[in-house]
């Protein structure tokens, strides 16, 4: 129980050497990683075989519930601590769906005690750690067993097609298994659903065009700022064109 | 219990609160008594040849006697008032008809009554209005202000020195003189104006704890006017704002940020002005507008219009700015 790896993700260093130190008193002997946020973290655990994550909630560039959504879709997920030192809502919906967590400043018992104890996650819980969260700052995305991390500032428009969404970069295409209405509330206030089959970044919007098809018919058409292609507009959401313009 | 005081009449905002209760009482009194609505504002214009030079004459007596009326106790304030006013209307009642011809000359006895009237209402409405941003309800909606924002910095104070304790115990035992001094302060009761050089002594005690925890991530950059340290400013103002700063500007940064701290003399006020960066994807805003408004209450009661708190958001920052009044 005593040789599992840790990984201490947590923005402030010196509580990420707090934490060390108590590691130390309760002769821990397992290896310990460090993290500054959840990109790092979900980096090193793509490289190392981390057991356990001690995670802090509040962190910049992304926070601690995003980090843990985001290790769910990782093969063997490390067991989940949050550390916390206020926060009150959270604290209520983790002491509702028992979730592992530990109020800093963090006692040696304390920590022991939850590192023997600590379970996985389950996905029910972290579904109802849901509206404790803003709106993701990456999609992750499940390549072989790893989480790859798509910053959401970085994608042009999400397409559906068949069973899966393509999610367009300037670089890459991604293909995702989520559902596009979800996504259009996650991310209200970024993406513009033009049509039943996609959501545009409103970062990306260059302008509206009336074009032709094959068939002779006139339709709106989104052009796009990084790239050539367009998105077609529906005749339903043609109005979303004047509030937008 | 809480002492009563009259308005302070140098004020430029109570000058205007009595000429707009004036006037709305000239108006509704033009109203009762014209016969029909189109007389109205002739009606208006014979009452206020009548009112204004009272009212002005009355305003300039209270405005040369301000520090003579600060200084009794409130009854004998009143009576005093009352007298003053009175002595306007009875010096204009006969120097009134050698400038103006009027039909029908209201008696003196009239007069006197209805001037005793308004100037009783007036006060009466400043009684209300202070007990309506009194700080004792002021001090409640604080203290709920309060236990839902400094629990969080407590905790970040004392999971900031216990991260050190072990390694730096001198710098451990700085920072709980700090916080001693600084919980001192968040506890006393906050009633009476201090020095503004508390304030800043203050806020750099803040900012040494917070970079207990942030390191290097935390920068502030003060630009201080040192002729201005012994102005009196409300407490606790400056140090809530600083601590907005951190708590939304800098920890969502990954390298954190820098904080400016402006103090300067600017059209004959005290101008204060926080800048900090903005982070782009940062949804916390609710907690900000409470401790602005509750700001901006307090700085209401203590220098009425003559304070003022303004916020603005540019392409990467957001400012605070706070101007006070230089004589107070």
């Amino acid at each position: 129980m005593n040789k599992r790896n840790i990984l201490i993700v947590d923005d402030e260093t010196p509580a990420r050497n707090r934490l060390k130190l108590l590691l130390q008193d309760l002769l821990y002997e397992g290896q310990i990683f460090e993290a500054k946020n959840g990109v790092e973290a979900l980096d090193l655990i793509n490289v190392q075989n981390i057991d356990v994550m001690l995670l802090d909630i509040r962190m910049p560039v992304m926070d601690g519930l995003e980090t843990a959504g985001h290790c769910q879709r990782i093969n063997n997920p490390p067991i989940i601590i949050f550390t916390t030192a206020y926060d009150e809502h959270a604290l209520k919906a983790f002491d509702l769906n028992a979730v592992d967590y530990l109020l800093k400043p963090i006692r040696a018992e304390k920590l022991q005690h939850a590192l023997t104890k600590a379970e996985a996650l389950r996905p029910k819980q972290l579904e109802a750690l849901k509206p404790l969260n803003s709106p993701r700052v990456y999609l992750s995305i499940n390549e072989r067993g790893r989480v790859h991390l798509v910053p959401i500032s970085e994608i042009i428009y999400f397409r559906a097609e068949l069973k899966y969404i393509t999610v367009r970069t300037i670089a890459k295409d991604y293909l995702i298994e989520d559902s596009l209405n979800a996504l259009e509330i996650e991310f209200a206030d970024q993406f513009i659903r033009f049509h039943r089959n996609s959501l545009v970044a409103k970062k990306s919007i260059r302008g509206f065009e009336k074009r032709a098809d094959e068939v002779g018919e006139v339709h709106w058409v989104v052009l796009l700022k990084e790239l050539p292609e367009t998105i077609a507009v529906s005749r339903r959401q043609q109005h979303l064109i004047k509030e937008i313009s | 219990m809480q002492s009563m005081e009259l308005p302070d009449c140098r004020n430029l905002g109570v000058n205007l609160r009595i000429l707009m209760v004036i006037i709305a009482m000239m108006v509704m009194a033009a109203f009762l008594i014209s016969p029909n609505l189109s007389q109205v504002f002739s009606m208006l214009s014979v009452l206020a040849s009548d009112a204004v030079p009272i009212l002005f004459l009355s305003l300039l007596l209270l405005y040369l006697l301000a520090p003579v009326i600060k200084h009794l106790p409130y009854k004998i304030g009143v009576m005093f008032v009352c007298f003053m006013t009175l002595s306007a209307t009875i010096a204009l009642f006969y120097v009134n008809p050698l400038f103006f011809y009027h039909e029908t000359e209201p008696s003196l006895a009239r007069s006197v009554a209805l001037t005793l009237l308004c100037t009783l209402v007036v006060i009466g409405y400043f009684n209300l209005r202070r007990r309506a941003l009194s700080p004792a309800i002021n001090e409640a909606r604080l203290q709920a202000l309060q236990a839902r924002i400094r629990p969080h910095f407590l905790f970040n104070c004392i999971n900031g020195v216990l991260s050190i304790v072990r390694t730096d115990p001198k710098r451990a035992e700085t920072a709980l003189e700090d916080m001693a001094d600084l919980f001192r302060v968040l506890m006393a009761d906050n009633r009476d104006l201090v020095p503004l050089s508390n304030e800043i002594a203050l806020c750099k005690q803040y900012c040494a704890l917070e970079k207990l925890r942030l390191e290097e991530r935390l920068s502030v950059v003060w630009s201080i006017d040192e002729t201005l340290l012994n102005v009196m400013i409300p407490p606790l103002v400056l140090q809530p704002l600083l601590e907005n700063a951190v708590y939304y500007g800098i920890e969502p940064l990954e390298n954190g940020g820098e904080i400016v701290v402006l103090v300067e003399r600017r059209a004959k006020q005290l101008h204060i002005e926080f800048q900090n960066p903005i982070c782009k994807n940062n949804n916390h805003h609710k907690g900000n507008h409470m401790a602005l408004e509750n700001i901006r209450e307090r700085l209401s009661l203590h220098f009425d219009a003559e304070a003022n708190l303004n916020s603005r958001t540019t392409e990467n920052d957001y400012q605070v700015e706070i101007n006070f009044p230089l004589s107070a």
